[in-house]
Formats: structure tokens, sequence, C-alpha cells
């Protein structure tokens, strides 16, 4: 029976598709949601999307999830419920869209896309890579899935998580709750031994101040944020160690480490200009 | 939105998992359930049919990570059928391709688990 009313479904669906020239509801639904995904790449590209931060960790680079990186994989919810707040779930994700950086900390940079956060489109990021650390890391994230209701960023390689995060908003016994939640792995060898020596609640904490910001924003200031942490897959994969040519880590360390003599040589050539 | 129902047939050393409806985070039971009789009937790979998915988002690409842990733990393979054009570039773009076999037809993912 549920076979023949299916059938009949499907029917009525094509013979309106060929009464009119316009797409039924049901294939621009279809349409719709397959547009809330990202067009496939082989190479992570930067566009003007933002010139104000060093992009040369993220240009080029493939993509890289839990899959490819090194460390054990954990999955991170971060969810804080918005008491007080009457918003519905797609006006919590509207503004979570359109205002992302400025819920960051202060520790770290967003520099949103300028077409904004819409599937295919590249953020740059400059945070740092551990608690007290001299250096700020400069990477990126690319928006692989964007409709009202959620976003998801993956990581190019380099980055020190191998990760998609995906933000969502969603109701529960009638109340609005904005969430969080990464799958993600360390890296490479490097990024593992700083996970493990506080990387990881570094990480924690920043998505708990993120949502802190959020909820405040929305009006729902106070109200804690729920963590949850579980390890997903407890191995180390090995054949990832390579990974570590990737690193934005290494690369930012070696940048700084050089920028004195890259400043010498340019003061250097001005001066040989000169004369 | 429709629910996730999954059917599963256990054919030898395989289970297919037949996903019907809406692949997202509300499916993580119906597939879990789904995972766990296939593994206690003694099930060495297993495929998923995607062809009556209607939608997956990434939610639902989690899920589809989160198993691919579990099967590797337990030594089976997994591998995907019925997958459409989008959701072939989907897996690519995540790179789940890399680790689920993609097969075209049943006849050739179960060949493969041979």
């Amino acid at each position: 029976m549920m076979a023949t009313m299916r059938q009949e479904t499907e029917t009525d669906e094509q013979r309106a598709a060929e009464a009119t020239p316009e797409a039924s509801p049901a294939s621009r639904l279809r349409t719709s949601r397959d547009e809330a995904w990202a067009k496939p790449v082989d190479r992570v590209s930067v566009t003007a999307a933002a010139e104000r931060a060093p992009a040369d960790t993220v240009q080029g680079r493939k993509l890289s999830g839990p899959l490819q990186g090194f460390g054990r994989m954990w999955q991170k919810t971060f969810r804080v419920p918005l008491y007080g707040a009457t918003l519905s779930p797609r006006e919590v994700i509207a503004i979570w869209k359109a205002e992302f950086p400025a819920f960051w900390p202060k520790s770290a940079k967003f520099y949103a896309p300028l077409a904004g956060i819409a599937p295919g489109e590249v953020a740059l990021l400059e945070l740092k890579p551990l608690p007290g650390a001299p250096i700020k890391l400069s990477t990126g994230v690319m928006v692989i899935y964007a409709d009202d209701e959620s976003f998801t960023f993956m990581t190019p390689e380099g980055h020190t998580l191998s990760a998609w995060i995906t933000f969502s908003a969603f109701e529960e016994n009638g109340v609005t709750v904005a969430q969080a939640q990464a799958l993600e792995r360390p890296s490479d060898p490097l990024d593992e031994l700083a996970y493990m020596l506080g990387g990881s609640k570094m990480n924690d904490r920043f998505w708990e101040q993120t949502l802190a910001n959020l909820a405040t924003r929305l009006g729902a200031g106070g109200v804690p944020v729920e963590t949850q942490r579980v390890c997903i897959d407890k191995r180390r994969q090995w054949r990832q160690v390579g990974n570590l040519r990737h690193s934005a880590s290494i690369d930012t360390m070696k940048r700084t480490a050089t920028a004195p003599i890259r400043a010498m040589r340019r003061a250097v050539k001005r001066a040989s200009d000169r004369r | 939105m429709s629910g996730t129902t999954v059917d599963v047939d256990t054919l030898g050393s395989a289970a297919i998992l037949r996903i019907r409806g809406e692949v997202t985070s509300a499916s993580e039971a119906a597939l879990g359930e789904a995972y766990a009789k296939a593994t206690s009937a003694g099930a060495r790979s297993i495929v998923l049919d995607f062809s009556g998915m209607e939608y997956m988002n990434s939610s639902g690409i989690g899920l589809l990570v989160t198993m691919l842990i579990r099967v590797q733990r337990a030594g089976q393979k997994l591998m995907a059928i019925g997958l459409n054009e989008h959701y072939r570039q989907i897996l690519s773009l995540t790179r789940l391709d890399e680790a689920i076999h993609i097969h075209d037809t049943e006849a050739a993912a179960l060949a493969a688990t041979a």
C-alpha cells in the first residue's frame, strides 16, 4: 500500500512538472537543500574575501577532515539553552552567521568572507596554538555546508585540527538551544602534543566563551554553557604523520623567526636603492 | 521533515543497511540500531544503501564518520551504494570517499565483499 501511495505521489509530481515549466515543490526543496552544500574542491582557494590576513597557510591546501588527522578523534559538543530569548532557531542562525566574528574571544580573529558564511566560502583565522603562546597561528576554514538552521566549517591541511565543526540551533522542550559540535583530530604529532598539553582545554574554553557571547547578544546572558567531550577513536593514525609537512604552526613559527632577517634585507635593499 | 528508517538485509557475510528518508543528527539511533543488528548477525562488511535517502546534512555526514570508526574498530569494511552524483560529490568534498568504498550497484558491492 505504501509503495503504491508513493508511486502515485511521484506520478502527480511528474505530471505537475510536465504541465508547467516550473519545478515542483519537491524538486525545489531538493534543489535548495542541495545548494546548502559547497561544491567539491581539489584545493582551497582564498578569494578577495579575507585579504586582510595572511593566506599562504590556506591557499592551495586540500581540505582535511577528522579522517585525515593524526591524533585521537574527539567529538565535542557545546550548547547553551537561550532561556528568556524569544528567537526561533532560524533567527538565531541568521544572527550567528551575520555577526560570527563578534562572538569570538578577543584572543583570536576571524576574517569572514566578504560574501558571508555561505557554502564554498573561505574564512581566515588567527589564533594562539597554546595558552600563553607568543605567536598567533594563521590558518582558515571553508564553509562546506550552510542552511537556515546550521552551518559547518571544515579545516584545510596545516590547521592544528583536522575537523568539522557544525553550528546549529534547534528547539528543545520549548527553548531554543544554540550548539557548536566539533568532530576533530589534532592534525600531526606536534599538534597532538600541544592538544594534550593544554590545547584541548584552551579550545574548549574558546567555544564556551563564544557560545556565552552569543547567548549574551541574544538576551540570554549568564546561562552556563554545557560541554560534552567524547573520545570517538583512541587510536592515533601514524600513517598521517606526514601531515607535519603542511603544519601551519611550523610555517607561522618559521615566518615569525625569520621576520627580523627579512626586515633587515628589505632595509639593506632600500638603502642600496637610494644610493 | 521526514525521519529515517533503516532496514537491514543480511546476505552471507555482508549486511545491507537500506536507508530511507533524511540523514541528520536525528538519525543517530536508527543508524546505530541497524549497525548493531548487522554486527550481531555476524556481518563482516556493512553496505550502506542510499538509494532511498532523500537528504543528508552535515550532521548526517558526522554520523557516517562515527559509524566508520566503529566499523574499523570491529575489523569490518564499510561500503556505499545508491549514491546519486550530488552525494558522491559530498563524500568527495568531505574526503569520506577515501575511507568508504563506493560502488555503483549492490552486486558490485557484494562482489567486493567476497
